[in-house]
């Protein structure tokens, strides 16, 4: 390594291999574009095929190509992955190491005093819960695939066992909220096991391909158990959840009546969110007690090698079917909440584009770290619902967004990991240590 | 030869399709001895190790552990309740350490077993249980104490890939022993590891036979290293036991020196008898 220059970005970047690779690139949107951007096609008024080219636009492609792949080709070599910690000046390094530090705090107080600052907001009320139910799901989600290391693109499965056992468990016992949530948590635990059996002798792709089967077979047996679940129509008239057993309406034992308030329908929703923020934060209270204990050690340790953990005596198959059942539990708390929250579930709200969702927020989070899960499935849902004023670019805006996180930190927002133990001093690990566990 | 056994292997077989990588192999490790594996590249001397530990099934023979009274058969174990039950240790050719983890963490997760009586499989711990508590803290003295003895008590915080070879490698050992085991298995321990590593290393292992008794079983082929500390050799070639001894007698064996010096049988037989 010679000595950092004072403009790293100047040296690394010569312009003919610039010019090049920007060149390169234009020649592909060039070839890619022709066809669906240069030629328009369509049917005429009789039937018969017309067309009319467009070379104008295909020519702002391709220079936007040519000139948007400099720039973010100067970008990466700027702050790109390589040494991009050197090149930040130590006071914004501690700086960055401040904001990390007191960042989930205050997040935390600014989440609690949500309802209280956007009151009467309902579209940000309902839309803080939405996030919160990803982050509780992205931190379910995080046992399995973080710690554990086990790719599972079937997660939604064990959202939808919660949901369904609290929307039949109420509508045909007429049992209460609380009592079906533990219900619905140990349901899912059980069918997390259930399935774990069979599958966890697999390995990576293996073990993607297989739980992500898991999670359309619950679906399409939902959709077919008419008699159950009410098939393709879901179950509706879920009962709301009550306030430990005072209902949150407008009748004279409501709640509003009991605190002699006036009854607003907000009430319902502040209490959703403050119900759908204790449960995820009871799962990062449990993750983070667990990742403290030996079984969470020991999911790290499987993540890091499985060999190993054979020949010093750890029981992978049991370890791995207690991070599947942990990670399900979680995740049919929150479907559970969901069911309760929307009154009416059907099989559409179980597909695999939600798993890949939550996938993504952990992925894109940093496997394994609890504020990264958080900051992201918050970038993920709540960033979406902000380009909701782009309209038909609103994927596109999304998914440049995606590329570009995933080009300066590949690793996820938050690639490093916090030792679980220390004798003096706990060093965070650089993510190019830690493995991602191969199943 | 008499003494107290802890290990016996009786005619060990292994198979893999039509190649026969061991055969008929048998052979004892006294206990609170160290005894040594050799052999030239490819003569089974790892396979032999994976029977033992339970990565591989034998396709035939067996494999008995007598230890605190018992007689246990490793063969018909798994691999983890071989390292559970049976309380053998075993490292590893090519290091496989947790990287992702600090050495501190590394040895914890050895003592897994343990803590997770203690945590009363998680649901006491998970509570905070005094009892839990004052295990972790008895968990963290003994890999200190670890630490200590492999001398990397300075880099416990530090995540072990970042190590370097020759540290990861004591690590390694550091680690099985926290499982406490009575017997450990290393498999080519100071491979890699310069002249002073590897005086370092003999030390280490006269040390884990002296001051804690436990018997150790080894494959090396830095022959400094065996024949310094080894108290027993076993020699293999091609799958089969050719020479066993002490030091001084497999030194001087004709066969050995033939298979070493990669002779063919007919040639070994000739040095055979003219060494007999």
């Amino acid at each position: 390594m010679t000595t950092p220059s004072t403009n790293p970005a100047k040296p690394a970047t010569s312009v003919p291999a610039l010019l090049k690779t920007a060149f390169v690139n234009a020649l592909i949107a060039l070839v890619l574009f022709s066809l669906m951007i240069g030629i328009r096609t369509e049917a005429g008024s009789s039937g018969q095929l017309t067309y009319w080219t467009r070379f104008g636009d295909l020519a702002s492609i391709v220079a936007a190509v040519f000139g948007g792949s400099i720039v973010i080709e100067l970008l990466r070599q700027w702050i790109g992955p390589t040494g991009a910690e050197k090149l930040v000046p130590p006071a914004v390094q501690s700086g960055i190491s401040f904001i990390g530090r007191y960042l989930a705090p205050a997040l935390l107080i600014f989440t609690l005093l949500v309802p209280v600052i956007f009151y009467n907001q309902r579209y940000i009320l309902d839309l803080a819960i939405l996030v919160l139910t990803y982050v509780m799901l992205g931190w379910g989600l995080n046992v399995v695939v973080g710690l554990a290391g086990l790719l599972d693109l079937g997660y939604v499965a064990f959202y939808a066992v919660g949901a369904y056992s609290y929307a039949l468990l109420a509508t045909n016992f007429g049992w209460s909220f609380w009592v079906c949530l533990p219900l619905a948590g140990i349901l899912a635990a059980f069918w997390g096991v259930l399935l774990g059996f069979p599958v966890l002798r697999l390995r990576g792709d293996y073990l993607a391909i297989v739980t992500l089967a898991f999670g359309e077979i619950i679906r399409l047996v939902i959709i077919n158990w008419q008699d159950l679940t009410g098939g393709p129509n879901g179950v509706s008239g879920i009962p709301r959840p009550s306030f430990f057993g005072i209902p949150l309406d407008n009748s004279d034992d409501g709640l509003a009546a009991w605190l002699h308030i006036e009854y607003s329908t907000t009430h319902r929703i502040v209490f959703l969110f403050y119900l759908i923020l204790a449960l995820a934060l009871l799962t990062n209270w449990a993750t983070i007690r667990l990742r403290r204990l030996p079984i969470g050690r020991a999911w790290e340790a499987l993540r890091e090698d499985e060999v190993a953990c054979r020949a010093l005596g750890i029981n992978t198959t049991t370890t791995k079917l207690t991070a599947f059942a942990t990670g399900a539990m979680f995740g049919g708390f929150a479907g559970a909440f969901f069911a309760t929250r929307q009154g009416f579930i059907s099989p559409e709200s179980f597909t695999f584009q939600e798993s890949a969702l939550v996938l993504a927020i952990v992925v894109l989070g940093g496997m394994g770290s609890q504020l990264g899960v958080a900051l992201s499935a918050l970038a993920m849902i709540g960033g979406f619902e902000l380009f909701r004023s782009l309209e038909g670019y609103r994927m596109l805006v999304f998914g440049m967004a995606m590329v570009l996180i995933m080009i300066w930190r590949p690793r996820g927002l938050i690639g490093h990991r916090a030792p679980t133990v220390f004798l003096t001093k706990a060093k965070a690990i650089s993510s190019d240590l830690v493995k991602e566990g191969h199943g | 030869m008499s003494g107290d056994k802890i290990l016996n292997v009786d005619r060990l077989a292994m198979r893999f399709g039509g190649i026969v990588a061991v055969q008929d192999l048998s052979f004892a490790a006294e206990r609170k001895k160290i005894t040594a594996l050799i052999g030239p590249n490819g003569a089974g001397k790892t396979t032999v190790f994976n029977c033992i530990t339970g990565f591989y099934k034998p396709s035939g023979g067996a494999i008995r552990l007598t230890h605190d009274g018992r007689t246990i058969a490793l063969e018909r174990l798994n691999d983890f309740n071989i390292a559970k039950q049976a309380k053998v240790a075993r490292t590893f050719q090519n290091i496989r350490l947790f990287p992702g983890m600090t050495a501190l963490e590394n040895l914890m997760v050895a003592q897994h077993n343990a803590l997770m009586r203690a945590s009363g499989f998680t649901f006491l711990g998970l509570i905070g249980a005094p009892g839990y508590r004052d295990a972790e803290k008895r968990a963290i003295d003994l890999a200190t104490d670890w630490l200590k003895r492999v001398n990397l008590l300075d880099r416990a915080d530090d995540a072990a890939g970042n190590f370097a070879y020759g540290d990861q490698r004591r690590l390694e050992i550091a680690r099985a022993m926290c499982t406490e085991p009575a017997l450990l298995c290393l498999d080519e321990p100071a491979a890699g590891l310069n002249a002073r590593e590897s005086a370092a290393l003999s030390e280490l292992l006269l040390s884990i036979r002296d001051d804690l008794g436990t018997s150790i079983l080894l494959i090396e082929h830095d022959m400094s290293v065996v024949m310094e500390i080894s108290d027993h050799i076993v020699v293999m070639d091609h799958g089969v036991k050719i020479a066993e001894g002490t030091p001084r007698e497999v030194r001087d064996d004709p066969k050995v020196i033939a298979a070493y010096l990669g002779a063919d049988e007919e040639e070994a037989a000739a040095v055979m008898e003219g060494g007999s």
